[in-house]
């Protein structure tokens, strides 16, 4: 292997961990006979690589364009209300992890959010929850949906 | 298979697959590209399936999963041929109908063709639908005939006949000098000719040269070039392939990005095909020419869009641009002599050298020869791909082809080029497509996304949007992209919060003019671009919210309120129940208030009320709510 199979490599490596261990860049540099710095720059540099460990379920919520006008940023906001955590972060029970991302596709389907590798379309703020509520959102969290409306009431 | 070693085994095998194949048996393509298979294509597929084989038809009948044919709006898209009839929105429970009258009693499903909304007239036909009709659709036609997993479908519509035409019947000179004459120009965006960049290369004196397939298609919101990869893959390898012939180069590169899956695994197999039956690999043909093709996965990162970015990322390192004192075509890959072009344009090859320069050069306009793929999406009837000849006003896109803005809105703006590219305004309708048409209008072509906005799209947000995309996007290489862009979202930021001040507006444009001189590569260049466009086309929007506070399209969050007429209110609870922040207060009888601390400003209210009682405002104070004692709903109002 030389310096120009260094991304194959960790894409490789991501696919069969779902992240990129520190231990792995390191075991890489050394395998490559290139330096560590060039490998922690290239896994910092592109989008797909990630440092930690992703969640159960992974959300990414589209932001092309055609779905950012459509209300992508309401979806993405909606989700990180319910899941607490913001974009690139995962829930501290390592169920869900939101990401991100550019463009699917599917901008007849606006807005999109795929989950677990399926598309989900229209995704308005009731189908956020309608959509973690199928995956299982933490009781705590359904409690707290359920407080806010009462206290609608 | 066995590897084919001369022109006449070609010739043989296709004589051979075109008498196998029975044109009047039946054939049912099914799109499987992204948009319809989110719309459920993969269990159309396989209920077609199912239903053939139950009922003992799967000798008589052909089923094919297809690439993308266009009209991802009318998804699942199922074409049966030889009549060309055309279903849309075909659901699995459709499948027994359409086989027991469609292949069996060769009657028309009527509840499943096209409708013209307005004149209510069906259309049977694909060629008969007003989406399809106005297009002039080389590259995208053959997608849904042919199964982009098989090579003989490929051959059977005279797959890989330019590459044996440019092998036996001409040399790399005459081929360059067709492409030249054809006028090509680069579907990546910049619009460089072809012809022009393979003879630079062509003439470098080293004897190492590479082709690459710029596959990295990062425009949010387009999706053509993945189309074809998903859909034909064979025509892009065999475009590759005769560019590589011409310049002399025996390795090729596709960098496509890791996020379309179904485009890697169609690439993959194509390769591994086309090496079987000898169309790539040692002495192809039997010609003497080598030449191999490996795939790199893009690992997500728009820069590597541009070609030395795409190039410094191919050899493991973090895609960073380079200064272009010498050009790629001279100095690229590996410092070797790299022709790197875009997915469209190494599609439209084969058909360059099947057809003739004369011919190609026929389609468009002046400067801009043959045709292009737009990704027509946003606020439009018909999202999908189109492919319509340069020249094309954009009026006839996004009105005969796109069918119109949705919901009864009024046209805003229309925004090309990608994220920066630029958004043209109403009076620009008429401006044709073509590469310096769009330039001189302030946009682009870009790889060819084409974002219609309505009047509820906020342009200053608009510019905030693609600025914050790019300010992601920027590698950080050049200090005029990394600072320039970072200042320029910083103040939009301001503006669209209501925090706009006096003099912003200047300061963007200079900020923009330093920015658009002084960076490194292509994606600073024209960074400023969605600025200055929305500057000079909607100037007062950026006034309204600086000066006012007020969002004009109603758009802003920190700009806007919603607020509940109580004389409209129904107090029937559907904006209570459905409000995901629990902002409204109210009961049964009880007209509704929005409690606008509590608001996240989403607009699920907004939508879900039918009684048009709640309202969006901007730039005025929001009416105080009634007081609680006079919030019992009378019944006056109900009829």
């Amino acid at each position: 292997m030389q310096e120009k199979d260094l991304i194959p490599v960790l894409e490789r490596i991501q696919k069969k961990y779902g992240y990129l261990p520190l231990q792995a860049l390191k075991s890489v540099a050394r395998e490559l006979g290139v330096p560590a710095v060039q490998v922690y720059g290239a896994a910092t540099f592109f989008k797909q690589f990630r440092l930690n460990p992703p969640g159960k379920y992974q959300i990414e919520v589209c932001m092309g364009t055609a779905c950012y006008m459509a209300g992508g940023q309401v979806a993405l906001d909606s989700f990180e209300r319910r899941l607490k955590i913001g974009v690139g972060e995962t829930t501290p029970d390592g169920e869900f992890s939101l990401e991100r991302v550019a463009c699917v596709g599917c901008c007849n389907l606006a807005p999109v959010a795929v989950v677990d590798n399926v598309v989900e379309k229209n995704v308005t703020p009731t189908r956020v929850d309608g959509i973690l509520l199928s995956l299982g959102l933490s009781e705590e969290n359904k409690e707290n949906k359920e407080n806010s409306n009462a206290q609608g009431k | 298979m066995a590897l084919l070693n001369s022109l006449e085994e070609l010739d043989k095998l296709k004589q051979e697959l075109l008498s196998r194949k029975d044109p009047n048996k039946p054939c049912i393509s099914i799109c499987a590209g992204a948009g319809c298979i989110a719309s459920g294509a993969g269990e159309v597929i396989a209920a077609f399936e199912a239903e053939i084989k139950k009922q003992g038809l799967s000798a008589r009948v052909e089923t094919k999963g297809t690439g993308c044919p266009g009209y991802c709006q009318r998804g699942p898209v199922v074409v049966i041929y030889p009549e060309e009839i055309c279903y849309l929105q075909v659901k699995p429970e459709d499948v027994p109908e359409i086989i027991e009258e469609t292949i069996k009693g060769k009657k028309i499903v009527e509840r499943l063709v096209y409708i013209d909304p307005d004149t209510e007239e069906k259309a049977t036909l694909e060629s008969e639908i007003p989406f399809y009709k106005y297009q002039e659709r080389l590259n995208l036609s053959n997608n849904i005939k042919i199964d982009p997993k098989s090579l003989d479908d490929y051959l059977a519509i005279g797959g890989y006949s330019a590459l044996a035409k440019v092998l036996f019947q001409m040399t790399p000179e005459q081929v360059i000098d067709e492409i030249k004459k054809s006028n090509l120009r680069g579907r990546g965006g910049a619009g460089f000719p072809a012809g022009i960049k393979w003879e630079g290369s062509r003439n470098a004196p080293e004897t190492t040269k590479y082709v690459i397939v710029n596959a990295d298609e990062g425009d949010p919101g387009a999706f053509m070039d993945r189309a074809l990869l998903e859909g034909n893959p064979h025509s892009i390898l065999e475009g590759l392939a005769i560019g590589a012939y011409a310049i002399g180069a025996q390795e090729g590169y596709i960098y496509v990005r890791q996020e379309y899956p179904l485009a890697v695994e169609n690439i993959g197999i194509a390769i591994e095909k086309a090496t079987e039956y000898g169309f790539l690999g040692e002495n192809i043909l039997g010609s003497g020419f080598n030449f191999k093709v490996m795939v790199h996965q893009g690992a997500g990162a728009f820069v590597c869009g541009e070609s030395t970015a795409l190039m410094t990322a191919l050899e493991g390192r973090a895609g960073e641009p380079r200064p272009k004192y010498i050009r790629s075509n001279i100095r690229g890959l590996w410092e070797k002599p790299t022709v790197l072009n875009n997915v469209e344009t190494w599609a439209n090859v084969p058909m360059i050298i099947n057809k003739g320069a004369d011919w190609f050069t026929q389609i468009g306009t002046d400067g801009s020869k043959g045709t292009k793929i737009f990704a027509l999406v946003g606020k439009i009837n018909n999202t999908g791909l189109v492919e319509v000849p340069m020249g094309m006003p954009i009026r006839d896109i996004i009105y005969k082809i796109g069918g119109g803005i949705p919901g009864g809105k009024k046209f805003k703006a229309v925004q090309t080029g990608g994220p920066s590219g630029g958004c043209l305004p109403e009076n620009l309708l008429d401006l044709p497509v073509g590469f310096d048409e769009l330039v001189q209008a302030g946009s682009m072509m870009g790889s060819g996304g084409m974002i219609v906005m309505d009047e509820d799209t906020c342009m200053v947000d608009v510019a905030r949007y693609f600025l914050n995309f790019l300010t992601d996007e920027s590698c950080g290489k050049c200090v005029p992209c990394r600072e320039g862009i970072r200042q320029m979202l910083k103040i939009l930021t301001d503006i669209t919060e209501g925090k706009g001040k006096e003099g912003d507006i200047e300061l963007l444009e200079e900020i923009a003019e330093v920015t658009g001189t002084a960076a490194l590569c292509a994606l600073g260049k024209s960074a400023p671009n969605p600025v200055l466009s929305t500057l000079k086309y909607f100037r007062e929007e950026y006034e309204a919210h600086i000066r006012e506070k007020r969002c004009p399209a109603l758009s802003c969050k920190d700009l806007i309120a919603f607020y509940i007429d109580p004389d409209l209110c129904r107090a029937c609870m559907a904006c209570l129940r459905k409000c995901p922040a629990g902002a409204i207060v109210g009961a049964k009888k009880q007209i509704h208030v929005v409690e606008q601390e509590k608001c996240t400003k989403c607009g699920t209210c907004f939508e879900v009320c039918r009684f048009d009682a709640v309202k969006k405002i901007s730039g005025e104070p929001v009416p105080p709510p009634l007081p609680e004692e006079e919030r019992t709903l009378t019944r006056k109002g109900k009829e």
